[in-house]
């Protein structure tokens, strides 16, 4: 490939990134040894070494590769940059089933307590928040990254922009969640929900975040399509409001440049406010505009359908991300906060009901004339199942979000179950859908290994989730029932140890729910792992006819 | 753009035009209730902004025709409530100790009421149904270490055991292994002379003189000459089947050569004094009071 007459040499991003590296492992390793506490040492120096290990890395590929760089197109074809989603999807498939197993591990912690093993390390308070990062960010994260770059080079028809960048998306983002969750581990947290990193760990996801969105614009860009396809406005959507929400939530002041702890600027109500503004965004902009993103391009692909309404899909997008922002508040009714700005969380919440079920409407109708699949294609059902989760749980929220419905319901399990529902029906579901379409088409496979084995998928992992909601619904309105329930004398009927015991069997239920899901995912990842290692290769079509003008 | 606009033969709708990898897009209208819901909600909430607090204004907000707040509603539950049970409780206040059991309206109300407080304060040692555990009596029995009378159960529960309260119930069991005052083999003799005080077996080769001349040396100050104990000092009946540490030899000589003194907290301070006479006929009346 060697080609003597092009001299090579270091790109600007390869040499700056390289010199930029080199400077932060010598500043990690001062950090490490001036660090005042041992998380903070450990991370500075697993820091030091990843860099180290960065500028190897790209030295090692400058050599490795041609002298040009790769072409934007080959015999008129975009030449796609599949590595980075590859990477990216590996990751989601593999943080997902660690996240399942803590998630599994917890929820047997809080049916057996003394699964703690009295051991810090492993105990719920630190468990808990590696399950949610895990699933969340970490495995619903990579799904987003992987899907989003498939997705806007197909659509737009354009090659990843940077060559270094996308990769630097996909390795930076993943050692943010190394670090997040082994910080968790060492007991190292902001202790605010879903933003439990600490002070170091945001800055480094701030500048993965900045490099994501630009590869994703930029790629936008230049694209070949006269249109932005409406997934892409999703994806949008999300990196933008995540970059907002992530800032707004997380400006902390670190007791020493060289500790780990910091304190956040915000305090009292407005922490309160800030937090649920960024937690609920989190479920709204994460979990639901990026997962949409999704489903706006993998149901039509996979149903070979075209999408049931262009004009539904524009006015659910913009009510959606209009409204959305608005409804954090109605997770602080009844408290401190102000009733105005409770009425405000409610109202909104209300309204954002059917915004919500567009996107549900968009992907159920898509099926029309393609029904049938159904039956015959587990991937689609995989997928068309988390729509049917989506709108079930975005009619629940609005319904939780009324303050007298919510009186009895928070605090409960009812909300584990309403979150899980989502979670598992609905972002668990599309992605296991969406993992099935795109590692065939990047890994260049004429299909799946075994669709026999997807369809026991399907089914362990539906009746884990209906076990495990099911229970927390009983559960959690029983709790509420209990703790409002009076005597006639005036007194409280039950203490709350009772509550607690009469929890007791719902939680093994709710942990078998949770041990069938994880199965589901481990026959998954075979699947997979097989369909990579041994499918068989698809065939390039010749260069594809392009439309008459 | 609309040049490629085709028909779809399943919907018979037209497509917009646009296509993207093979996606194209129909133009289907709004679904008419979806939009119709849409502006339902719309005006509901309109309504309920008009009817509660709602908008931040420069400063303040608008209170909405109702003048409701959440304070204003917890004022109300709290005084409805004190309506139920206010008047009883003042009752319950005056009433003296002994009086309670003998109203049964009085009593009623001092179960109920130290029914739900037992389960928020005591149950976390006691257990939920006041059975007890390893190191935490038993309330269900007639085995009370400090006394089962009313006012004993009374005094115990106000000023607590060991609790440090200037008035609480003091006196250990004394770690005569760890303080030198009995060696190893006598602890095991003695051990077994409790064990048979309670008509537990006895090891085999033990020597019940020994155990007798022990025991009379060193335990009859607290637990008497007939091992039944003496609730003025907190010493446990020894020949009974109600073991607070365990009976097994085992476990007596761990008791023995390290001693024991638990703690209970002082409620008086923590819980008013209506509470507190509540709890006291509530614990009396669970089956094993005096």
């Amino acid at each position: 490939m060697s080609q003597p007459s092009m001299s090579k040499s270091m790109t600007v991003g390869e040499s700056g990134l390289a010199v930029l590296f080199a400077v932060t492992a010598f500043l990690c390793v001062i950090a490490a040894a001036k660090a005042l506490d041992a998380p903070f040492a450990f991370h500075a120096a697993l820091s030091a070494a990843a860099s180290v290990a960065v500028v190897f890395g790209i030295i090692n590929r400058y050599f490795e590769r041609p002298a040009a760089l790769p072409p934007e197109e080959i015999n008129g074809r975009p030449n796609y940059n599949m590595g980075p989603i590859k990477f990216s999807a590996f990751m989601a498939m593999f943080w997902g089933i660690a996240g399942f197993l803590v998630g599994l591990i917890i929820a047997s912690q809080l049916a057996w307590p003394a699964l703690n093993f009295d051991l810090p390390w492993i105990s719920f308070g630190r468990l808990r928040p590696l399950h949610t990062s895990a699933v969340i960010f970490a495995f619903g994260g990579n799904v987003l990254i992987a899907s989003s770059f498939y997705v806007v080079q197909k659509t737009c028809r354009a090659r990843l922009a940077g060559e270094l960048a996308p990769w630097f998306v996909v390795v930076g983002y993943n050692y943010f969640i190394l670090m997040a969750g082994t910080g968790y581990l060492l007991g190292v947290t902001q202790s605010k929900e879903y933003a439990e990193p600490e002070w170091y760990s945001d800055l480094w996801l701030t500048i993965v975040w900045v490099v994501y969105l630009l590869v994703f614009l930029v790629t936008v860009i230049k694209r070949k399509e006269p249109h932005i396809f409406v997934a892409n406005w999703f994806y949008l959507a999300f990196i933008v409001t995540i970059a907002v929400l992530h800032l707004g939530n997380n400006p902390a002041l670190p007791v020493s440049v060289f500790g780990s702890k910091s304190y956040v600027a915000w305090g009292g109500v407005q922490d309160a406010m800030f937090q649920w503004w960024y937690g609920h965004n989190a479920v709204g902009f994460f979990l639901t505009a990026g997962f949409l993103a999704i489903m706006y391009y993998f149901i039509p692909k996979r149903a070979e359908r075209p999408i049931y309404s262009y004009r539904l899909s524009i006015i659910h997008f913009w009510a959606l991300i209009f409204l959305y922002i608005w409804a954090g508040p109605h997770h602080l009714h009844y408290t401190a906060l102000p009733d105005w700005t409770q009425t405000l969380g409610m109202t909104f919440s209300i309204m954002l009901w059917m915004p919500s079920w567009g996107g549900m409407i968009n992907g159920l109708m898509t099926l029309s004339g393609a029904w049938d699949k159904l039956r015959t294609d587990p991937v689609l059902r995989m997928l068309v199942v988390s729509v049917a989760f989506y709108g079930m749980s975005t009619f629940e929220g609005p319904m939780m979000s009324i303050k007298v419905v919510n009186s009895l319901s928070h605090y409960t399990d009812w909300t584990i179950g309403h979150v899980h529902s989502g979670a598992l029906g609905w972002v668990g579901f599309v992605s296991f859908g969406a993992l099935y379409c795109l590692v065939p088409w990047a890994w260049n496979r004429k299909g799946l290994y075994s669709l026999k084995l997807v369809n026991w998928h399907f089914w362990i992992a539906t009746l884990g989730i209906v076990l495990y909601i099911s229970a927390m619904w009983v559960s959690g309105i029983l709790q509420g029932l209990m703790w409002r329930a009076y005597t006639s004398l005036g007194f409280l009927e039950y203490s709350f140890i009772e509550t607690v015991e009469a929890m007791h069997p719902f939680y093994i239920i709710r942990a078998a729910g949770g041990a069938l899901f994880l199965i589901g995912s481990l026959i998954m990842a075979y699947n997979l792992w097989m369909t990579v290692r041994a499918g068989e290769a698809e065939v390039q079509a010749p260069v594809a006819l392009q439309p008459a003008e | 753009m609309t040049d490629h606009s085709e028909v779809d033969t399943v919907t018979g709708k037209s497509t917009t035009g646009h296509e993207w990898d093979g996606i194209k897009e129909l133009n289907t209208p709004l679904p008419r209730w979806w939009v119709m819901t849409f502006y339902l909600t719309i005006l509901w909430s309109i309504g309920y902004w008009i009817v509660y607090p709602a908008w931040p204004l420069i400063s303040g907000y608008t209170s909405g025709v109702l003048g409701y707040s959440t304070r204003a509603s917890l004022a109300v539950e709290l005084a409805n409530l004190e309506k139920i049970r206010g008047e009883k409780m003042a009752m319950l206040a005056a009433a003296p100790l002994a009086d309670i059991e003998k109203d049964p309206a009085l009593l009623a109300l001092a179960r109920a009421k130290g029914r739900t407080v037992f389960g928020d304060n005591c149950a976390p040692c006691h257990g939920s149904g006041a059975s007890g555990s390893k190191g935490f009596p038993n309330l269900n029995d007639d085995d009370w270490l400090w006394g089962g009378t009313l006012d004993q159960i009374m005094q115990t529960i106000q000023y607590g055991v060991r609790s440090g309260h200037s008035k609480t119930h003091e006196g250990q069991m004394l770690a005569f292994g760890k303080d030198g005052v009995l060696k190893a083999d006598e602890i095991v003799t003695v051990a077994n002379y409790v064990r048979s005080l309670a008509g537990l077996p006895t090891r085999q080769g033990y020597d019940a003189a020994k155990g007798t001349k022990i025991f009379a040396d060193n335990c009859v100050s607290c637990h008497s000459e007939d091992g039944k104990g003496n609730p003025e000092m907190g010493a446990p009946n020894l020949t009974d089947k109600i073991w607070l540490y365990g009976s097994d030899e085992a476990a007596l000589i761990e008791t023995i050569s390290n001693g024991r003194s638990g703690v209970m907290p002082a409620w008086e301070g923590r819980l008013d004094p209506a509470t507190i006479k509540a709890m006291a006929v509530y614990v009396h009346s669970l089956g094993g009071g005096k």
